[in-house]
């Protein structure tokens, strides 16, 4: 296998992990927009959770007006460059594309969405700009796609913003957690900063809040809290020999890659664990870091994969193996990583249930966990009032997102469990107004 | 294999492609070239007393990520010296002595024509044609259109040439003008030996929105120039019609006008054409677009089994009635093929804003129904419909009745006044005004939110209005 070098500089890390959205030209614009069929009551426009009118900007594009095209973009989704590079277009806006009924290639709307928003960053267009000062103050806890959605719609009625972010960068899984050939950190950040230079809110970076005397703090000088904490770490998977030198966590290891990008060590002979998105990125990204072998294992079958199947496409597209129907039982070395012992399944009645006697070894130097993330049930516990439901999630009013302690509101992978991007600012936004309507009345 | 080659008004040529007079045909360079890329004719470039040309002087129409749908000058006739010219038609003519070459002329008095005419007789040309028709710059000094435009001194100036022509004489004509008949009817008294048409129409393809001028821009300021290219072949074809259906005309006709491949050549000629110009399509794509073009007729005549270019001119001329004589009691309603239908909805915004009301959404599909009472079998629905033979019109009539608005006149059954019975009475269905309000606001709303807007509407509706009782 090892269908890319391992790569030892920037440039070749880029090399190794090319865009697969680049960018569009303008003459490939030109051409794509004019396809766009103006549909009614479009279904592209209903399979985006942020719910962009996509059409009119498409049509936007097409006249000339790349500037408005933003517009319609952000008034719908702040984190309209990101998302145009990082959705699962293919089964959002793109698969609900009436051209796809008709064997056509659906239009490239993630492309053109992110052409249209980078020009406008670029060119630092100002498109929006805070509200009239309402004398109200709203602290945010987290500075990923949820905690800057909120923090941009709340500034834009006025609100006074504080946010309060553990890490030293804004966006959050977008730039810590996205796989870096969906997008760059510089283009990532270049939007962040866009959006906080329109809209002016405050962001205090390594600033984790952990204690209950911060919180109480926090509750004292604010009329709300919006939690954008997402999730947490890679769940612990309680098997002996998990503590060995070189297994990681899946969203530990993609964040090193992130921020390391070829300073990130990576074995010879990896298996990732889980059948996920996550799992397919750690997988695509130790191939394309030069993995020579690198096996995805699942404890049931490949239909069953929670994954989207482009991304298994993806994954399989640089080389990535499957194996299926097989649970980890240890991981087996000495002092580090040397291999994992599996033990076939077979999945009955929905349940998966081990094959006796069918024990093995499958060899390795690194173990990557992608077998979800952790809640982040320590912080929440500190909130009064504040109930999660029993997978961890925060309860929340669905139009509101205000949740069972009524200071507190919250959007994003923290409420939802886990989801998109694109997902976290639209509920975000809408949250925000949640909170202007409870700070209103 | 069909027969390609034409005589048109005693002009022979091996195909009826031939080049119009413009920038393709300035020069013997380029005639030959085209010569030996396949085209039957040239008409050259117009001569005349040579003129001082601007630049820019060219225009474009795009439309959508198509350049050059419309096309524009502001140029003029040859700038290059007479002698010059007339030395390289006889160079084209001793090379390609089966080739039409026809020289284009315009001047202004009777001895400057008797003169040009024998020159380019003497040259070798096989024809000439008369340029009335440049809408710019040549009509200011009483030339091109502004003759055109006026009959008689178009029939005198067609009389003075007659005078001393020894080969056929083609007079092309402008649109610039309410009746084309008229010109070319003149252009019969004259004498002439064909029509051509049309020359450019008087156009401004489009203003600079940070010049504030209009295309093409000259130094910061415009004029109108001359608009062809595949955008006008609407207007080129009605009035070939025109002039082929018109008993006073009866002159071969040189189609000219948006002819960009061999479809567009084909429908000059079921219209009444017998040769065929082509100017913004060689200046877009070269001259390389002939093998396309011959080959495109050369099959379909095969297929239809036409021999000669003469067994298809105006063969859809008897198809072409006046609205008069069409069919009142003809009807076809829109019909959606489901298994085609895609989901666009672009049939029901167009019948619902732009026609009839008669298209209506269906719960739980995106399929649109057609309302069979309301549709009124505009087309508008096909015509929008991005999928082929998903929306067609099929007839409802039993076929039995034929009934046209001269023979109601004839027969005095024409309503006349509002609401006439025999007009159908009050018979278009009407929706109510008001209901229009509100209609599609929350339509293009994504999932969740749709369901409140919804709901919010839904409580709004039932909260009595403020101050009601
Ligand atoms: C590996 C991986 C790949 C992904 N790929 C994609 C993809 O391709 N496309 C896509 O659309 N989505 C993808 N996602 C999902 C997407 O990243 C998330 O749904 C999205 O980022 C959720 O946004 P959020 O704001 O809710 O949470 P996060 O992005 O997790 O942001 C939470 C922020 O809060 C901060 N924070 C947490 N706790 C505290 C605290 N106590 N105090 C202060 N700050 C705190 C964190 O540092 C972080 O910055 C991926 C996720 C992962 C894990
Ligand atoms: C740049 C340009 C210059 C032209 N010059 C002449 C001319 O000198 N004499 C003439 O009779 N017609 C002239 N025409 C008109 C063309 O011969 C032709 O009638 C017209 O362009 C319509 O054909 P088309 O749609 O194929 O371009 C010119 C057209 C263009 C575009
Ligand atoms: S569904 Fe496709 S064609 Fe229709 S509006 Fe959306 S992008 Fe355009
Ligand atoms: S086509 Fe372009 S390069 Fe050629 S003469 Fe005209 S402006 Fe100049
Ligand atoms: S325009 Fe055609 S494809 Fe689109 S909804 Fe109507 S019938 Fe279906």
């Amino acid at each position: 296998m090892a269908e890319y070098k391992t790569p030892t500089s920037e440039p070749e890390f880029h090399a190794n992990f090319s865009q697969i959205k680049p960018r569009m030209n303008n003459s490939e614009a030109l051409f794509e927009s004019s396809r766009c069929l103006f549909c009614f009551d479009a279904p592209c426009i209903k399979a985006c959770p942020s719910g962009i009118d996509i059409p009119q900007f498409i049509r936007q594009i097409n006249t000339g007006n790349t500037t408005g095209a933003a517009r319609t973009i952000y008034e719908a989704n702040y984190f309209g460059n990101a998302c145009g590079k990082v959705c699962p277009t293919e089964v959002l806006c793109e698969g609900a594309c009436v051209y796809n009924l008709q064997d056509v290639k659906p239009i490239e709307i993630g492309r053109l969405q992110s052409f249209a928003t980078r020009e406008a960053i670029e060119q630092d267009k100002k498109l929006f700009g805070p509200g009239a000062p309402n004398g109200r103050k709203v602290a945010i806890i987290g500075a990923g796609p949820a905690g800057i959605s909120a923090a941009c719609e709340l500034r834009s009625l006025g609100y006074e913003v504080d946010v309060f972010e553990a890490k030293s960068q804004p966006s959050g899984l977008t730039v810590y957690g996205v796989a870096p050939y969906k997008i760059t950190n510089e283009e990532v950040l270049a939007e962040m900063a866009y959006l906080e230079n329109q809209f002016g809110f405050r962001v205090q970076y390594n600033q984790p809040i952990t204690s209950r005397r911060e919180l109480e703090a926090l509750e004292e000088s604010y009329d709300a809290i919006f939690l954008g904490i997402g999730l947490g770490a890679t769940n612990p998977l309680l098997l002996p020999g998990e503590e060995r030198h070189n297994c990681v966590g899946a969203v530990e290891f993609i964040e090193q890659l992130r921020m390391r990008h070829h300073q990130t060590a990576v074995g010879r002979k990896v298996i990732v664990l889980g059948g996920g998105n996550t799992a397919m990125d750690a997988a695509s990204e130790s191939a394309r870091m030069g993995a020579e072998d690198v096996i995805l294992a699942y404890r049931r079958g490949k239909e069953e994969m929670g994954a989207y199947e482009f991304e298994y496409d993806l994954a399989k597209g640089v080389g990535v193996k499957g194996l299926f129907n097989v649970a980890p039982v240890e991981i087996v070395g000495n002092g580090k990583v040397e291999g994992v012992r599996f033990i076939r399944t077979a999945t009955l009645n929905g349940q998966v249930q081990v094959v006796p006697g069918s024990e093995f070894v499958e060899s390795c130097d690194m173990v990557i966990k992608a077998t979800g993330q952790a809640k982040q049930t320590q912080l929440l516990s500190l909130i009064p009032g504040l109930q999660v439901d029993n997978k961890g999630r925060i309860v929340a009013d669905e139009r509101t997102g205000q949740t069972t302690n009524p200071k507190y509101f919250t959007s994003g992978d923290a409420r939802n469990g886990g989801a998109e991007v694109v997902n976290a600012s639209a509920e975000a936004k809408a949250t925000a107004r949640g909170i202007h309507a409870f700070l209103s009345c | 294999m069909p027969d390609l080659s034409i005589n048109f008004a005693g002009i022979k040529s091996p195909n009826p492609f031939w080049l119009a007079s413009a920038p393709p045909t300035n020069s013997g360079y380029q005639v030959m070239k085209a010569f030996d890329a396949g085209w039957g004719g040239a008409v050259w470039k117009t001569l005349g007393v040579p003129v001082v040309n601007v630049s820019s002087r060219y225009g474009g129409v795009n439309y959508r990520d198509k350049r050059l749908v419309g096309f524009n000058n502001i140029e003029l006739i040859s700038d290059r010296p007479l002698a010059d010219n007339l030395r390289e038609i006889e160079e084209v003519k001793k090379r390609f002595p089966n080739h039409a070459v026809i020289a284009s002329l315009m001047v202004q008095s009777r001895q400057e024509w008797h003169d040009i005419v024998r020159d380019v007789t003497n040259a070798g040309s096989d024809g000439i044609e008369l340029n009335f028709g440049c809408p710019h710059g040549m009509c200011e000094r009483g030339m091109g259109s502004a003759v055109g435009q006026e009959p008689e001194v178009l029939q005198t100036i067609v009389e003075w040439v007659m005078e001393v022509a020894k080969i056929p004489v083609i007079v092309k004509l402008t649109p610039n003008i309410s009746d084309i008949t008229e010109p070319a009817m003149a252009a019969r008294r004259g004498g002439a030996d064909a029509i051509s048409l049309i020359n450019t129409i008087q156009s401004i393809v489009g203003v600079d929105l940070d010049l504030f001028a209009p295309y093409p821009i000259v130094d910061g300021k415009g004029s109108n120039g001359g608009y062809c290219g595949p955008a006008v072949k609407p207007i080129a074809l009605n009035m070939v019609k025109n002039c082929a259906q018109h008993p006073e005309v009866q002159l071969p006709i040189s189609g000219i006008g948006g002819i960009e491949n061999w479809r567009d050549a084909v429908e000059h000629i079921l219209l009444g054409a017998s040769s065929v110009q082509v100017c913004t399509a060689a200046m877009h794509f070269g001259f390389g677009i002939i093998r396309e073009m011959t080959s495109g007729l050369e099959q379909y005549m095969t297929e239809k089994g036409f021999h000669t270019i003469y067994d298809m001119v105006g063969k859809a001329l008897p198809n072409v009635k006046h609205w008069e004589d069409l069919n009142l009691k003809y009807k076809v309603t829109a019909d959606i093929n489901e298994e085609k239908c895609i989901g666009c909805q672009l049939c029901y915004t167009a019948c619902e804003d732009g026609a009839h009301q008669a298209i209506r959404l269906q719960e739980g599909s995106r399929t649109p129904e057609i309302i069979q009472e309301n549709c009124v079998g505009c087309n508008l629905c096909s015509l929008v419909c991005p999928v082929e033979q998903c929306i067609t019109m099929e007839r409802r009539d039993d076929g039995t009745e034929h009934l046209t608005w001269k023979e109601r006149t004839e027969a005095g059954t024409i309503p006349t006044e509002f609401n006439d019975e025999r007009a159908g009475g009050r018979h278009h269905w009407v929706p109510e005004p008001a209901a229009a309000l509100g209609k599609e606001k929350h339509k293009t709303l994504p999932g969740k939110a749709r369901q409140y807007a919804a709901a919010d509407a839904a409580a709004l509706e039932a909260t009595p209005a403020a101050g009601a009782e």
